[in-house]
This record gives C-alpha cells, sequence and structure tokens, in this order.
C-alpha cells in the first residue's frame, strides 16, 4: 500500500515541483504509516535518482525507455507498476496533465487536480483545491478506492533531510501513437509555472526595446518574465510569456506587475500569488485593489531605480 | 470531416462568485453564463476546418436545461448540431464518461475541447475521453492543420513547445493559439436566426458515477490595503519586500 509519485524529469534532473510532490507524497505516507515508491521516466543518471532519498522516497523505479511526453506509454506503465496501491501523487504540469486523466481511467481513480493541501483526514481524502481561476478554494472528497493527486506547482513546501533510496531499473519499451516532429525549449531561462518571483510587464512599456530594463530587473531577482495579454498580442513577446485567463497561471511567491492596469482577466491568472506590487502611473489602476505594495509612478523612472537599489544590496 | 466540439458553460470572468447552501454550491443566481474561453478557440477552428474540408461540427455539452442558451450561442457562431447530455456533471469522471458513452456510437474525425474550464479549472475532461475511447490525445494545443488523415499540431510543454504528429480520429485540447483571438467567431443576427431552428438533441445518461465529490467553497482570505510607497523612495520597497514580505 505504498504512496506513489511520478518524479518528472526534464533533460536528466529533477526541478523544485517534482521535489514539491515527492513532499507531498512522502508526508501523505506519514500520515498513512506506509513508504513511497517514485516512478521516473525516460534517462535520469543514478546520482540524481538518490537524490530523492533526501525528500523521503524508499524506492524509486526508473523507466529509462519511457518517455514522458507519450502519455499513452507513461500511463500504461504506470499502471503496470501499481500493485496494491491506492495513491498517486503528481505535480500538475503539462505532462501530468496529459498522463494523470488516462491513469485514473486505467485505475478508477478519482483524480484531483490543483490541489493546495494535505489531506485533513487519514481515513478519507480530503484535500483543498484552487477553482474558478483561484477565485474560490474548494474541499473536496474522494470517493473511490483509488486516488491521484495532482498538486499545484509553488502551493507546498519542500521538506529536505538525508536519506537513502534504493533504485530499481524497468527496461519496458512502448511507444504511443503520436509522433514528436520538433522541439522548441527556451532552457537557460528560469520556468515560469515554477518560478518563485515573477517579473510581468504590459502596455505601460511602449515597445519590446524596452523590455531590457525587465529582463535586467528578472535576472537580478533570480525572476521569470511575464507580460499581460495585449503585449503578446502585438507581438512584443512570445505567447509563452502571457499570464492571464487565457495564457499561463501562474502563483509565485513574489509578482511584480509593471505597467499592467490589472483588468480582471490577468488577475484571474495571477491572483494566487502570494506577494503583489504593482508599479503604474495610473493611480486608479485596478491591480492597486489587488496589490500588497504599489507605487504610482513611471516605470521607466521606478525600475531603473529598483535595479540601482538591488545591486547596492547583493 | 466529422468534428465534435466539447463546450462547456461557465460563468463571465467578470462575475462575482458566490456560494449557497452552507457554501456547498455555486451561487448561480444573477450570474452570466458564457462559452469557456479556451472551447471558443476549439469551436472557431472547427468552424474553419469544416469550411475548407467540409463535413459537420456538432457540438456538445453535458448538463440541465440550463446550459441550452450557451449552446444556442455555440449554434449560432455556426456549428450544425447540438447535443446535450441530460445530467448535472458531478466530477471531471462523471462528464467525461458521460460524453464518450455518447460519442462512441458515432464516426468521428477529431474532438476538440478546451484544456480546462474556467471555472473547476480541472482540465482532466479531454484525458479522461480520450482513454475512454482509446484515442491519442494533444493536451494545450497551439497550433492544428490537417493533412489527409494526419493531424500536425504544436502543443505547450513545460519550458517550451513541441510539434508532434498523430492519426485521426484524435482529441485535442485547445487553447489561444489554435486560432488568433482576433480570428474568434461571434454570432451575427443570420446566425442568431438559424440557430433557432437548427437541432439540439437531449440525452439520457447511461448512468452518472463520480469518484470525487464537492465538499464545501470558501473564499481566499480577503488581502490587507494596498501599501503605497513614493515612487522617490524605491529603497523602502526593496526593503518591504526583504524584511516585511520577505520574499526576496
Amino acid at each position: 500500500m505504498s504512496i506513489l509519485v511520478y518524479t518528472e524529469s526534464w533533460n536528466g534532473s529533477f526541478r523544485k515541483s517534482t521535489f514539491e510532490a515527492v513532499s507531498y507524497a512522502s508526508e501523505t505516507a506519514k500520515l498513512l504509516s506506509t513508504d513511497v515508491v517514485a516512478i521516473s521516466l525516460g534517462n535520469v543518471p543514478n546520482e540524481e535518482l538518490e537524490k530523492l532519498g533526501n525528500y523521503g522516497v524508499n524506492k524509486v523505479i526508473s523507466c529509462e525507455k519511457i518517455n514522458k511526453e507519450d502519455a499513452e506509454s507513461a500511463a500504461e506503465i504506470m499502471h503496470n507498476l501499481i500493485n496494491d496501491s491506492n495513491i498517486f501523487i503528481f505535480s500538475n504540469t503539462y505532462s501530468a496533465k496529459m498522463i494523470a486523466p488516462r491513469l485514473s481511467i486505467k485505475m478508477k481513480a478519482g483524480l484531483i487536480t490543483n490541489i493546495i493541501s494535505l489531506s485533513e483526514d487519514s481515513s478519507l481524502l480530503k484535500v483543498k483545491r484552487k477553482a474558478f481561476s483561484s477565485k474560490a478554494i474548494e474541499t473536496v472528497v474522494v470517493k473511490s478506492e483509488k486516488a491521484i493527486l495532482s498538486i499545484a506547482p509553488n502551493s507546498f513546501k519542500v521538506i529536505e533531510n538525508s536519506g537513502m533510496c534504493e533504485i530499481t531499473k524497468n527496461d519496458t519499451i512502448k511507444t504511443g501513437r503520436i509522433t514528436v516532429e520538433g522541439q522548441e525549449t527556451s532552457s537557460g531561462k528560469i520556468s515560469l509555472s515554477e518560478a518563485e518571483i515573477v517579473v510581468s510587464a504590459g502596455r505601460g512599456l511602449k515597445g519590446p526595446e524596452n523590455w531590457t530594463m525587465i529582463e535586467e530587473l528578472a535576472d537580478l531577482l533570480g525572476a521569470a518574465t511575464a507580460c499581460s495579454k495585449p503585449v503578446s498580442d502585438i507581438g512584443w513577446r512570445p505567447h509563452s510569456e502571457h499570464v492571464g485567463q487565457t495564457g499561463k497561471v501562474v502563483a509565485p511567491n513574489l509578482y511584480i506587475a509593471i505597467g499592467i492596469s490589472g483588468a480582471i482577466q490577468h488577475l484571474a491568472g495571477v491572483n494566487s500569488s502570494k506577494i503583489m506590487v504593482a508599479i503604474n502611473t495610473d493611480p486608479e489602476a485596478p491591480f492597486f485593489k489587488a496589490a500588497n505594495y504599489g507605487i504610482v509612478g513611471d516605470a521607466f523612472d521606478v525600475i531603473p531605480k529598483m535595479i540601482e537599489e538591488l545591486k547596492k544590496t547583493k | 470531416m466529422n468534428i465534435v466540439v466539447c463546450i462547456s458553460s461557465v460563468p463571465d470572468t467578470t462575475s462575482k462568485i458566490n456560494f449557497t447552501d452552507n457554501n456547498s454550491k455555486f451561487d448561480s443566481n444573477g450570474v452570466q453564463f458564457v462559452i469557456n474561453p479556451y472551447d471558443e478557440f476549439g469551436l472557431t477552428k472547427a468552424m474553419m476546418l469544416k469550411e475548407k474540408y467540409g463535413g459537420n461540427v456538432t457540438v456538445i455539452t453535458v448538463g440541465d436545461i440550463s446550459v441550452e442558451p450557451v449552446m444556442r450561442k455555440a449554434l449560432a457562431i455556426g456549428a450544425d448540431n447540438a447535443v446535450r447530455i441530460n445530467t448535472s456533471p458531478l466530477d471531471s469522471y462523471s462528464t467525461a464518461s458521460a460524453i464518450a458513452n455518447y460519442l462512441k456510437e458515432n464516426e468521428i474525425d477529431l474532438i476538440i475541447a478546451g484544456k480546462e474550464s474556467s471555472d473547476y479549472n480541472g482540465g482532466a475532461v479531454p484525458g479522461m475521453i480520450a482513454e475512454l475511447m482509446n484515442l491519442p490525445f494533444i493536451n494545450a494545443c497551439i497550433g492544428l492543420e490537417i493533412e489527409n488523415n494526419t493531424a500536425r499540431l504544436i502543443r505547450e510543454i513545460d519550458g517550451g513547445q513541441e510539434k508532434v504528429s498523430t492519426n485521426l480520429p484524435c482529441i485535442i485540447g485547445g487553447q489561444k493559439g489554435l486560432v488568433n483571438e482576433s480570428d474568434l467567431r461571434i454570432p451575427n443576427m443570420r446566425g442568431i436566426m438559424q440557430a433557432r431552428s437548427k437541432p439540439l438533441d437531449v440525452i439520457e445518461p447511461e448512468s452518472n458515477e463520480n469518484l470525487v465529490e464537492s465538499n464545501i467553497f470558501e473564499k481566499p482570505d480577503a488581502k490587507n490595503a494596498c501599501k503605497l510607497i513614493d515612487a522617490n523612495n524605491v529603497s523602502e520597497l526593496i526593503s518591504l519586500l526583504q524584511n516585511e514580505a520577505k520574499v526576496i
């Protein structure tokens, strides 16, 4: 009756959202007095797999020949490895969103996504999740015997101790019906959905050439960059940076909105950020109602000053 | 080409969200319902594919009679017919099962759903339909072209995007990018008139089983008023973020 957790890797290494899911799994395992088994897909070196022990994994099964973007094969192998386990934990990433629904049908397991709390009860699974574009929190209860819990990134603390885990390899080869023809990754940069700090800018910046200072500020803070919808619509920034209702939903510890008025569609994508800062020339901008801190001022004046201040404290 | 578009009827983004019955149910009083924004991109894409290759566009929704205005809107935008599965969806599994059970009986080339609904944001229904109907599933689609029996797609992945292809039939989870926002279709007067006489079939579901149950809703804690800092005192903002909010 181990707790299973999908430990997603990117180019052979684990990222923060994976450690969040593992920490969540080991806290759940403590509640139910059981152990944690991790499933890893694709080529991950042993020294990376061993790290999982520090977050509470007892055993990891590494399926090196399964591609994580091939959700059909991923769900199938996971289903084969379940044994008598009833609970499977994911971090709610793009690839989890493709694998978990398939697996839930195979297992006939209730699937809950966007989870932000541990189970409140050890006899039945009862967790809180984000709903209504983060305008509400819903408490849901699993009715089925089996459950898949998918954790919202950046909502659960990584808990690190030192520990060991057993590594076993599974050599199953499988290929699904989707052919990958090409990939474009924005490597090197901080992933927007995982970032702890996001620096975001809107039309107030007046043109794409003015993003140099936004990128400099983001670099100093170790932040990811984002933008508002009009900015991605005009093509000043790529669509992948658009946060808001029809773009990405983010929940960083700090969201800095520069020259973004704060339309309700934009706020829907950012309102579960822990701290929000608004910088805008218009004191009536709706973002000031949602923000924790605000400066009424011109970005071209305020941002260079912020950069200067941050350089001083480095 | 037979295309099915799964449509969800959701509260307009600007709606105030409230709950009733001791916070156990969404309060739809005075709420304006619209086509789920992610589904709108799929519906317009379906219309474009139909215009290019011919065929039929069906919209399907699981819900009681209250979802019909949104379905009529989809018909006014140009869908040929609509199917409503007459039950109140209880969770992603009950919604996906209802749709899959009905669609299994039909010849379909392409199913388009939104990558998630803007109310419960579960994002699980299209993937579940894929598994129930044994179809390839491409989520977070930002591009789709059809060549003979092959779908060529672009999907978002963590930290980038991917070009993929698969054979029809398949199911996709769509979003902005599938078509440009400026190309989204809105109903015109002729469409609205025609929609009144287009078929909207009501189907009774075989069963309505759920695996998870909604228990109670709450609203996030109200934020404190925004602390305003003078534009000439940027160092104070940095110090507040470091020492008070402790986020940098």
